[in-house]
């Protein structure tokens, strides 16, 4: 199958990962850049810090996603004024998702992964496809390392089903220390056999106190 | 200001040359209450009185924050500065967007002036009623621009709108040209100095003034424009009377020694 002569997106690779607690949340990404078999950078962000209590994370076509974040960020700034306030984390979930679907014909090529605290102070993640369906989940991951990483995080957090009546609460019981430390041996994994993911783990963690930000070594291979 | 035969509308010049209704315009201005703004090189101030329009109700906000690195204050048919601070802050937003930079205090005085000269050439608009004080940092230092409705603009290192301005301009007239080199904190005490001129009699506390301020410190970092809590302006304002009264009982062996300087000044701790 050859390639469309008019094909606007390039895929750079790269898995997202967000785990929510009970009081806290983390957002987890790696930092390689990548196109074809190439690197491009082993030093970029995907995540973007929306609001206070509120982060997304995002792997896909990069200008697609530099694109997204700009405009969230600068919608951000204008609930501010408008509000008095930041935005809370369900509210930008509902912009996101209305932001990608007014895209419907010629989507953001962006998979994303929005974490954080909700007004309760409880951890939050929701889960999109690229035209915006989303999701509020437990944990999600998104990107090329996805398939890999989702099976080992249904396996260890065990969320109950969305489905269930009474609904139950999908946060996760580990601490933010256990949770991290996950987040760190499914990137390892993933890095092992995923070759856009790797270089270096960039994990933000949101909680009462703020948001703390930690870079740990991947594969570079 | 006498009524005539040329002041219906706006596109409809004078005999003499002018255009009344933009002159009316600035009569609104001069009709509502009073603001200060001041700047240093590196700090910009902005205050205001709060005056509710009766026992029962809350003061109009007049000092709006439009980007962090910019705010303005207002005099004057506050709806139309409430709508014009809204298009201040998505001017700013864009070209945030585009340029990845903040928008330099000259372009966002000049965008906001081209507006409201709109304003006075069409025949089916009237000019903003709303004087503006622009207060804001960019990479060239601190500044401070008037804009009126009739659509002109200047910088400024001090200046007042609104009711009883005059006696708030003839204190900053006689302190301005030290401005430049101000503390944050002596310029928020001389907009206060200045809020007190306007009020004539009215006792100055943190329940009728705003005060705001933007600037960037001596290590580089930025002071986003913000308001100053209430309880700060309160301990400005009690420090200011403190030493009003100490400088007043030593004028009269100071004199002598001080020659023409101002006997009162609140400023020396």
């Amino acid at each position: 199958m050859s390639r469309r002569g008019d094909w606007v997106y390039e895929n750079n690779g790269g898995t997202c990962v967000a785990i929510a607690g009970a009081d806290y949340c983390v957002v987890a990404a790696d930092t390689r850049l990548s196109v074809g078999y190439s690197i491009l950078t082993r030093d970029h962000s995907k995540i973007c810090d929306l609001a206070d209590k509120c982060v997304l994370a995002s792997s896909g076509f990069q200008g697609d996603i530099k694109a997204l974040h700009k405009n969230l960020a600068a919608r951000e700034l204008l609930y501010q004024h408008q509000h008095n306030k930041r935005m809370s984390c369900p509210a930008m979930a509902q912009l996101l998702s209305n932001t990608l679907y007014y895209k419907r014909f010629f989507p953001y090529y962006a998979f994303n992964v929005l974490g954080g605290l909700d007004s309760e102070g409880k951890g939050c993640v929701f889960t999109y496809d690229a035209v915006g369906s989303y999701e509020r989940t437990g944990y999600s991951a998104q990107g090329t390392g996805s398939t890999l990483i989702m099976p080992v995080l249904d396996n260890q957090l065990k969320s109950p089903s969305p489905l269930l009546l009474p609904a139950r609460d999908a946060v996760t019981p580990l601490s933010e220390s256990e949770a991290i430390d996950l987040v760190k041996d499914v990137f390892a994994s993933a890095t092992e056999r995923d070759i856009y993911t790797g270089d270096k783990l960039e994990i933000v963690v949101i909680n009462k106190a703020g948001t703390k930000r930690e870079y740990i070594e991947l594969r570079k291979d | 200001m006498f009524r005539n035969q040329y002041d219906t509308d706006v596109t409809t010049w004078s005999p003499q040359g002018r255009l009344f209704q933009v002159e009316y315009a600035m009569e609104a201005v001069k009709q509502g209450s009073a603001c200060v703004g001041l700047c240093s090189r590196t700090h910009a101030v902005l205050a205001a009185v709060n005056k509710p329009a009766s026992e029962l109700s809350s003061y109009q906000r007049k000092v709006f924050r439009v980007a962090e690195h910019a705010g303005v204050a207002l005099a004057g048919l506050t709806a139309d500065g409430r709508v014009l601070s809204r298009f201040l802050r998505n001017e700013c937003i864009n070209h945030s967007f585009v340029y990845e930079a903040p928008l330099p205090i000259s372009r966002l005085a000049l965008k906001l002036a081209d507006k409201a000269q709109v304003c006075t050439q069409r025949s089916w608009k009237r000019p903003y009623g709303v004087g503006l004080l622009v207060a804001g940092l960019d990479e060239s230092g601190a500044h401070l621009y008037y804009n009126c409705p009739s659509g002109n603009y200047f910088e400024y290192q001090a200046f007042a709108i609104g009711s009883r301005s005059q006696a708030a301009k003839t204190f900053l007239e006689r302190r301005f040209q030290g401005y430049k080199d101000y503390t944050p904190e002596q310029l928020i005490k001389d907009a206060l100095s200045a809020i007190k001129e306007t009020l004539q009699g009215e006792k100055l506390s943190s329940s009728n003034c705003t005060v705001a301020i933007v600037g960037r410190k001596d290590d580089g970092t930025i002071e986003p424009f913000e308001m100053i809590g209430a309880a700060r302006i309160q301990e400005l304002i009690d420090s200011m009377e403190v030493a009003e009264e100490a400088p007043a009982e030593a004028s009269s062996m100071q004199e002598e020694e001080r020659g023409s300087e101002d006997a009162a000044a609140p400023m020396d701790i």
